[in-house]
This record gives C-alpha cells, structure tokens and sequence, in this order.
C-alpha cells in the first residue's frame, strides 16, 4: 500500500483573518435564484392535522383479519387499537415513551417499554404475521440491524419513512447549502430525531442487498396516496413498502 | 410499607363519595379442625382461618372480582375505614384508611361501584389469618417457630379455595404490588384457567442477591434481639428493637437515595438543640426512620415477620414453573398481564421486571410492561396513584 502524501496546509490558514474570507451568503444567493425556477413547480400543501397517518390507512387495508401484529414505535397506541378493533389482529406494541406507553394501556393495547434501540433479540424467530416501522427506522442507531431483525420476528415488514431524496429535500439542501428542513423533516439538524435519513433508493438497495422481497410499496405525494413508480425516489414524500425475506 | 405522605394530603374520609366507607373484616375456617392443608415444602396445618375484606358487590354471575394481594406488611385493610379498629386492638387504623384508599373505592381506579374486590391476610401474618401467633392445636399454645414454613404457592393454595368457599371461579384480575405482585404473578402461572389479568406492581419472578442479604439482615435483628426467645416471646415483653430495627433497615429499601434527599435532605430534627454530638436522633432521616419502627412493632409480629421474608426468599417462578428458565414458565400464562416497575426502585429494579416482560415476550405471550418514572423508589405503587391508577383504570377496563 502505498502511503497518501500529507495535506498541503496553507501557512496562512489558521489567521483570524481566515475566517472573514468564509463565503458568508454565497449560498443563500443561489437559492434566491433556484426559487425563481422553482416557482413553476406546484407547491406541496399543508399536511391537514388528521388523526390518523396515511400509512394507517394503508396499512389497515394489507393486513389480513386476525394477523400477529408487531408494532415498533407504537406511539399512542391508535393503529394497533384500530387493527385490533377493526381486524380482530393479536396486537403487541413497543414504544420508548412513558406517557404514551400509558396511552396504550389506556387504549387496552399491548405495550411493552422498550427502546428499540436494544434491538428485538428477545422475541422468538417468527413470532408475527406483520411487524410494523412507522416513521421510526430514521430514527434509530442502526436502522440495519432493526431491518434485519424485522423479519426475523415477522414474516413481513412493513415500513414508512420520509424519503430523503424528494425532489425538494434535494432543492432545500442544494439551495440553501443547509440541513433540508420540510414539511416531513421538520426539524433543525440540531435538534432532529432523524439521525439515519436515507432515501427510497437506499432501502430499495438494501432489499436487492439482503435478498428481501419488495411485495408492494406505495407514495405519497401532495396529499395523494399512490402505487410506488418507477421515477418516485425523486418524487415521493413518503414511503411505505411491505418486504418479504 | 411507608406512610404515603402524598396520600395522606388527600384521605377519603369514609363518608365520602370516593370512600369505601366502613369496612368490617370477615373471617372464614377454610379448613377445619379434622382436617389439614398439605404445604409445599412439607408438613401441613389446620385449622386454617382466613380474615379478609371484601368491598363492592359480587355480581350474580360471579363474574367482576378484582382478587387484591397484599404486600409484605401489608394487610387486608385496602381501603376504607375500618369499624372494628377499636375492639381489634388495630388502633392504628383509627388514623386513617386502607393501605390503598387511594386506588380502590367507588369510581377510582378500581372501582367498586363496577367490581367487586377481596383480598384476604396471608397464611403466617398476624391480622387475622393463621400465623405464628395463633394457638397450635396440639399445645393450645401460640406456634411461634413451630409454625411451619409457608411459601407464596401456599397463599394461593389457600386463597382458590377461599375463592371456591365464595363460588367464585374466575378473576377478572389479580393485582399486586411487591411481595403481593408476586402472588398475582403465581396466581397467573398456577391457575391459568382462572385469571383474566394478572398485575404484578414493583415485583419480578424472584428477588435479587441483594434483597435477600436484606431480609437476611432484617431477620438477624430479630432472632439475636435477647427478647426473642426463640419465638415464644407472646406471653411477655417481645423483640422489638429486632423488630424495629429490621423495619427501619427495610424502609430503606423502600425509598430512593434521591427520595429521601428531596423529603429530609440533611437536615437536622427541630428538636436536636443544634448541638451536635452523642448518639441521639439528630437528623429528620433518623427521626423518620425510629418513628417507622416503633409504628411497625405496634402492628406487626416478630414471627410472621420472619416467615414472610422466608417466603418472599424462597419464591422463584422460573424455578417452579419452568426447571429454571423463567420463559419455559412463562409459557403457562394464558392471562393478560400488567407489569409495572419504578425506575427508582432498588428493591425490585426494572430490570428485574423487564426481566419478566421479556420472558413473556420470548414465550410468545403478549404483554405490557411499564417503566414509570418516579423518585419514591419502591413504595411508588402504593405512592404514586396517580399513574398507578391511569394503568390499573385502563388495564382493567379492557
């Protein structure tokens, strides 16, 4: 192996002058100029404060009556509630939060106070018929691994994300030169629980990767929910596939 | 357990709508005379009385019982205003309610306006039940050390056939906390047919290294106590420092370090003259805990003292149910089950009682499991009713 040549550092470099020369508001002219462009394209509107996800709509009509549901990140409980009413499902859930652990009990859901982050080495191979990740996947330290064991504890996954790659994620972070901060990633880089992003193509990857089967997949887009296509790493907002090992 | 100080702020008084009002224990010979109860580590015992309250009405199905399960110290006084306190000698209860007023009444968490709630003393206690202190048939002298062993599985022996002397067949939940949580826990694993939920409160399958080298040390305070007397201390002057002494050494247990921080800090007792040195009681933590044991010696029996710590010892479930593994056990369950622990409870830590939701979960039970977040260590299930009772009041209704 040969060995990389040390940086060439610039002896003028660590001046406090130095710090003068950054580009201040390069960026921020650019997007003046890309908002121009973008003003053509229709603009996404505001998500309507409904009770229910559009995943759960999705996800209500996949599962079939009395499936072993697995929730990870089960929040307030609503959707196992939902599947447990509506479809007769044997729910479980597991959610890190105590005042919403007490929401599901309250809900007579299932929960068990876990942090997903300790993984799911203790549920048996198999033990459910659908494990569900809503919107968490992004948030956890490694996103593989809970890939991994999904479909070791459940013979389908199904999984939701905000796509990292929607066209105006791209925008905001190549016009503004900062962190994308949009209606399905609303939080500042600082602050934000979203500490794995990635995008449709990545898990479509890992799927290829790891011999998953991608059974079905939908997007959502400006308020419309569709069949996932073939040009929506660019356009979908959100995700949700059903994978199959 | 500890004065919930909370709770105390906000005593029903029994003739309010929230109260079970005046309550009256009722005792029952479960088994007579000429017969005996066979124990699980050996030997047996009868006659068997059993004291026990009940509060609500039993439906005519039979079918809305909430079966409560004491703790440690516990007893069958949970709730309401005890009539006989006086003519007991319980004059302690003349001071306040039930040891869980504020869970068990009309339209509280468990609520007897819809339930109907039993909960009866242990066998080995000193409130009504058999126990050491009762006369021994065969000497018409109080047992003392000649009381056999009893064991969690024992109770609830004893406790289906006082549900069976009730006709009742089935529970809608059995609810502890502690000792009592796992007695709710054996419930669930000996009687799956007869349990629809099981809440095991700041308790898990077995108690830690740690919690028996305490009862260990609570139980030579007593035995060594020169009053003790090998047990058969009922016609003269008992152990009580032993006793008190174990008792302040328990509370301990019971509290947090942060708890105990924010309720005495260092602070030292009003009437400690601000001088210090000798050996009195100097800070309100050692005024708090001396007063704690001089209450308990007044209401509590060496003896049984003694065989509920054993019991509280000896009790494992992966061991029973499961040749060691807490899932085999775990298995049997067919109950809905609530398991609640504290994150400052270093009695019965959270691990412990995640221990047994993860055991659930490998047996592919369902199950819930709450880490309630809380300062006052392991009495939070008799002090915390606020969160307690939003999971009691959910759990149950579903």
């Amino acid at each position: 192996m040969t060995q990389r040549p040390p940086p060439h550092i610039d002896p003028n470099l660590i001046t406090d002058r130095s710090v003068e020369r950054l580009p201040q508001g390069l960026y921020d002219r650019r997007a003046a100029e890309l908002s121009k462009l973008l003003a053509a394209r229709p603009q996404a509107p505001e998500r309507p404060p409904s009770a229910t996800r559009w995943q759960d709509e999705i996800i209500a009509r996949e599962i079939p009556k009395g499936a072993r549901v697995l929730d990870l990140g089960c929040g307030n409980g609503a959707l196992l509630e939902r599947l447990m009413r509506d479809l007769g499902v044997r729910g479980q859930g597991l959610e890190i939060d105590p005042e919403a652990v007490f929401s599901c009990v309250e809900r007579g859901v299932p929960v068990m106070q876990a942090d997903l982050d300790e993984g799911l080495r203790r549920f048996p191979d198999q033990a459910f018929d659908v494990v569900v990740l809503e919107e968490t996947l992004q948030t956890l330290a490694n996103p593989r691994e809970m890939l991994a064991e999904m479909l070791r504890v459940g013979r389908r996954g199904m999984v939701s994300f905000p796509n990292f790659a929607h066209w105006r994620v791209l925008v905001d972070l190549v016009a503004s030169g900062r962190m994308p901060v949009t209606e399905w990633l609303p939080y500042q880089w600082y602050e934000t629980a979203n500490i794995h992003p990635f995008t449709l193509q990545d898990l479509l990857d890992w799927s290829r990767d790891s011999g998953v089967r991608v059974v079905s997949g939908y997007a959502y887009e400006n308020g419309t929910v569709r069949r996932l296509g073939t040009d929506d790493n660019l356009h979908a907002e959100e995700v949700l596939i059903v994978v199959e090992k | 357990m500890a004065p919930a100080r909370k709770d105390e702020a906000r005593l029903t008084p029994p003739d309010a709508p929230g109260s079970v009002g005046w309550t009256e224990a009722q005792t029952t010979r479960l088994v007579s005379a000429d017969t005996s109860l066979a124990l699980e580590l050996g030997g047996s015992i009868g006659p068997v009385d059993v004291e026990y309250e009940t509060y609500g009405s039993l439906s005519p199905s039979k079918d809305n019982v909430v079966f409560i399960a004491h703790a440690l110290s516990g007893d069958a006084h949970v709730a309401g205003w005890d009539r006989r306190a006086a003519e007991t000698g319980r004059t302690w209860r003349q001071k306040k309610p039930g040891w869980w007023d504020a869970i068990v009444g009309p339209g509280k968490a468990i609520d007897t306006n819809r339930l109907f709630v039993i909960c009866p003393n242990v066998l080995g206690g000193c409130y009504g039940t058999t126990g050491p202190s009762s006369s021994d048939p065969s000497t018409g002298k109080p047992y003392g050390l000649r009381f056999p062993m009893v064991t969690v599985r024992d109770w609830v022996n004893l406790h289906m056939r006082l549900l069976d002397a009730l006709g009742i067949d089935r529970l809608q939940a059995v609810v502890g906390g502690s000792l009592g949580g796992q007695q709710a826990l054996e419930m669930a694993l000996a009687h799956p047919d007869r349990v629809e939920r099981s809440v095991v409160l700041a308790a898990s399958a077995r108690l830690s290294v740690q919690g028996l080298a305490f009862n260990a040390v609570g139980r030579y305070c007593i035995l060594n106590d020169p009053n003790f007397a090998g047990g058969d201390y009922y016609d003269r002057e008992g152990p009580a420092a032993g006793l008190a002494a174990a008792r302040m050494l328990a509370h301990i247990t019971y509290l947090s370090d942060e708890g105990m921080h924010e309720k005495f800090g260092r602070r030292l007792q009003d009437d400690s003259n601000g001088r210090p040195g000798g050996f009195g009681i100097e800070f309100a933590v050692e005024s708090y805990l001396d007063h704690q044991g001089r209450a308990f010696v007044e209401r509590f029996d060496a003896n049984s003292y003694l065989y509920i710590t054993r019991a509280m010892d000896y009790y494992d479930a992966a061991a029973a149910w499961g040749e060691g593994s807490l899932t085999e056990a775990c298995r049997r369950i067919r109950c809905k089950m609530l398991i609640v622990s504290f994150d400052s409870d270093w009695l019965y830590p959270p691990e412990g009682c995640k221990e047994l939701a993860l055991a659930l979960t490998q047996a592919n039970r369902p199950v819930t499991y709450a880490n309630v977040p809380s300062h006052y260590g392991h009495d939070s299930f008799l002090v915390e009713t606020e969160k307690v009772g939003r999971l009691l009041r959910g759990f149950l209704s579903r």
